[in-house]
């Protein structure tokens, strides 16, 4: 919800209500260095569902709050961080993943910065290619070397007269 | 009454924009000189029309005159004024007209700085920029009308969004706009050149000062909204790939790839096509980013969305407008005769390579922001996209970007050598590597990835330098002469080397911001300390407060560094009485380019609070460079050679005859 107002929006909003972003309290946090800082790690990638475009890490929404308890509490329990976060789609589905899985349904998503790239790559070398195989681009045609000869003809003619 | 007259106002410059929209554009067509002066008149009356109408409102504000609904839902008598003037544009309504007002500001502009155009292009050009004004002074008229009235009147004011109450509103939106609109002038002048099926150097000689105009405030507008949701939104984030932020990051990126194309185009005539749908491409996204943050597609939980016919009327207009603007480059475009030849290695050629990265990183952030929507409209499924995907897929884009960078000056037109270029990059590119190897051993332990990326961006900021420098021929030639050529190089080259150095600086500030900085997240009471960074915050006390329209628990922090006292810091939580909203005021204090932020978390059982105190390692860098390549756009600007009319003086005397006959 931050920054939905920081830019253009502001200008555009009649806002209920805007809590300020405050995200981990101190109890939450574990004892385990490593582990807590694992536990940001993965909670700047899972998306809390009640907000704006937030991760559950800048959240201070009740359910986020939740979700960084579940996601210290699985970490605790020695799982990996796929697991984890496996465990948390299973339970909220694909929307709570701030980063998509690269399968069908996200192909074009994935793919979309290749793909213009390598076009618009293509299309600059075939056009350069055809520009500088463009005989005519080069070369002049018989009527242009004969308007070519008279002009210089007549260069010469004004210089030696 | 005088709200009538304002609103009156309005219904008149929608009448003025009419004819605009079609007299002189019919005048161009039959060469008519008479019809083709009506366009300079009317862009003049709409913005007298319009400011009128804006001044109405803006009094309403002022003297908190709640039978105005907008004036209600988004005033309070007590506010402090300069918040009930930027109040103005804090709602949708009052946007909207600020919006058109700069619309037809510009439109003033063109009409004003534009004698010296051609007159089928200038009547052209400004029939187009009118036709935009009518399709949003319908909108405004038909949908969104500021006059509404109240009755009876209330006797308060809602009072402004707290978040709203700020002096980054105050300068954020006028300049975003300024940026997103006035690509509104480079718009109308592709689509004025199609309608003419001619275009030259000379256009975009003409076009160039524009866009940059408006590139330049939409940086400084973008970068302003940065801060202000760093300093405002209490954790210290300054960039969140929000939908919204993309909407104005897009046209800003299509934008910067215009102005290195048109650039191209008015040097050696090459590029046309591109140029003129590059400059369709970077208003259709501006309007976009309008419809984006209006219709309430993205952001469905506000409540502008519940007048779903916004929605449908911008999207309507931004149909017409890019679809139409899109069919005319169809049809038109192959008339367009290309113009000079280049090798691939030339300053054409990188300005291409240029474009071709921040044309697909525009394609990424387009289609990132707009694929959970259409992937749930079309399959029903839901997903989200957000800041790690983005990170993950534009860094790579943007790497080789600034690796880029400072060769494009010193390439030849035409034909150029790369080995050469590189090597006067020597220089830069040893400095950017030992600053690299600086940073790993300072920082110990560093992730090597930062060091190096940093490393980058001082080669940007050196190598931005290698132009001038070697142009002046320091080294070569004895220094005085060295000096003189220096101070006789023109404008343009100044503003691109500042411009590009300000790229550097930006990231140097993001790379180092986002790897060295710390952070803390404790509870504690008056009298305890925390140490981060090297420096001792100690929290002294909380004071209550009451003012104007909110009530204050503020905290008070001294900043230690070993045992001086070194800074006071203050954090507080407000309340808005009326909207019962609370917000935090974030402490932050600038050491250097690096800052201590501070922010006050909610009250414990025990008596503590929760405090957020994080470093952030040269953070300023990211704005400062953001303004730096601002003033290089000014710098350009001022360019002779530029501004605006200079290269037509001489063209002058052989248009008029053509003219006057017909009169």
């Amino acid at each position: 919800m931050r920054r939905v107002l920081a830019v253009i929006a502001l200008i555009a909003v009649v806002f209920a209500a805007v809590t300020p972003a405050l995200a981990v309290d101190p109890g939450e946090m574990l004892a385990n260095p490593r582990l807590e800082e694992r536990a940001r790690a993965i909670s700047a990638q899972l998306r809390c569902l009640v907000c704006q475009n937030e991760s559950i890490d800048e959240s201070n929404a009740d359910l986020a709050h939740d979700l960084r308890l579940l996601v210290r509490r699985r970490l605790k329990e020695g799982e990996t961080n796929r697991q984890v976060i496996d465990y948390i789609v299973s339970r909220y589905g694909e929307f709570v993943l701030l980063k998509p899985r690269f399968e069908a349904k996200t192909v074009f998503l994935w793919a979309t910065p290749m793909v213009v790239f390598l076009c618009g790559a293509g299309a600059m070398v075939l056009f350069a290619r055809r520009r500088h195989d463009d005989p005519g681009a080069q070369r002049l045609n018989a009527e242009e070397r004969v308007a070519l000869e008279n002009l210089l003809e007549r260069r010469e003619g004004d210089v030696s007269g | 009454m005088i709200n009538e007259l304002g609103h009156y106002a309005l219904v008149l410059a929608l009448a003025v924009a009419l004819v605009q929209a079609s007299v002189p554009i019919l005048g161009a067509h039959r060469r008519d000189a008479g019809l083709m002066n009506v366009a300079p008149v009317t862009a003049v009356l709409t913005l007298v029309l319009v400011a009128l109408s804006y001044a109405v409102l803006t009094r309403a504000y002022l003297v908190s005159d709640f039978s105005l609904k907008t004036v209600w839902e988004n005033s309070h008598s007590m506010m402090p004024t300069i918040f009930k003037v930027t109040g103005v544009w804090g709602n949708h309504e009052g946007s909207m007209m600020l919006w058109v007002l700069i619309l037809v500001l510009f439109g003033a502009l063109v009409a004003g700085f534009g004698r010296n155009l051609p007159a089928t292009l200038r009547a052209n050009v400004l029939g187009v920029q009118a036709w935009v004004t009518v399709a949003f002074l319908l909108f405004i008229l038909l949908t969104s009308n500021p006059f509404a009235r109240l009755d009876p009147a209330p006797l308060e004011g809602q009072d402004l969004n707290p978040i709203l109450q700020d002096y980054g509103l105050a300068v954020h939106p006028p300049l975003l706009y300024l940026g997103y609109v006035g690509f509104s002038i480079t718009f109308a002048f592709a689509v004025a050149a199609l309608i003419d099926g001619h275009i030259d150097a000379a256009w975009a000689r003409w076009v160039r000062p524009w866009a940059l105009a408006a590139w330049t405030f939409l940086t400084i507008g973008i970068a302003l909204g940065s801060y202000w949701s760093y300093y405002e939104l209490g954790w210290g984030g300054w960039w969140f790939w929000d939908p919204v932020e993309n909407a104005s990051f897009m046209p800003w990126l299509a934008g910067t790839a215009l102005l290195h194309s048109a650039l191209v185009m008015e040097k050696r005539e090459a590029l046309k096509i591109w140029t003129v749908l590059l400059a369709i491409l970077t208003f259709s996204l501006s309007l976009l980013g309008t419809f984006l943050v209006r219709s309430g597609v993205l952001t469905s939980v506000h409540a502008f969305a519940t007048d779903p016919t916004r929605g449908v009327f911008i999207l309507a207009i931004l149909v017409i407008f890019i679809g139409g603007a899109f069919a005319l480059f169809a049809l038109r475009a192959s008339a367009l005769r290309q113009g000079g030849l280049f090798a691939p290695i030339s300053r054409e050629g990188a300005l291409v390579l240029n474009n071709l990265f921040l044309t697909t990183a525009t394609a990424t952030v387009l289609v990132g922001t707009l694929y959970p929507l259409a992937l749930e409209s079309l399959t029903g499924a839901k997903i989200s996209v957000g800041p790690p995907f983005f990170n993950l897929t534009f860094a790579p884009l943007i790497i080789p970007l600034f690796l880029a960078v400072p060769f494009g000056p010193l390439m030849a037109w035409k034909r150029a050598d790369l080995l050469a270029a590189a090597q006067r990059l020597y220089l830069a590119a040893g400095i950017g590597l030992l600053t690299a190897l600086a940073v790993m051993f300072v920082a110990t332990g560093a992730p090597v990835l930062a060091a190096l990326a940093i490393g980058l961006g001082v080669y940007v900021m050196v190598g931005a330098m290698a132009d001038l420098v070697q142009r002046a021929g320091f080294g070569r030639v004895p220094a005085a002469t060295a000096a003189r050529r220096f101070v006789g190089l023109p404008r343009s080259a100044f503003g691109t080397a500042v411009a590009h150095f300000g790229l550097g600086v930006a990231l140097v500030g993001i790379v180092a911001a986002t790897a060295f900085s710390s952070e803390a997240i404790v509870t504690m009471k008056p009298g305890e300390t925390q140490t981060i960074a090297g420096y001792t915050v100690r929290f002294d006390d909380v004071t209550q407060a009451t003012r104007g329209t909110y009530d204050a628990d503020i905290a008070h922090f001294s900043v230690m560094r070993g045992s001086t006292k070194v800074a006071d810091l203050t954090s507080s939580k407000r309340l808005y009485t009326t909207r019962r909203q609370p917000t935090t005021e974030a402490g932050i204090k600038t050491f250097g380019f690096s800052q201590l932020y501070l922010s006050l978390g909610d009250a414990q059982d025990d008596g503590g609070r929760v405090v957020r105190l994080w470093w952030k390692s040269w953070v300023t860098l990211i704005w400062l460079g953001a303004l730096v390549m601002a003033a290089g756009g000014f710098t350009s600007l001022s360019d002779r050679r530029l501004r605006i009319g200079a290269p037509t003086r001489r063209r002058k005397p052989a248009g008029r005859p053509v003219a006057e006959p017909a009169e």
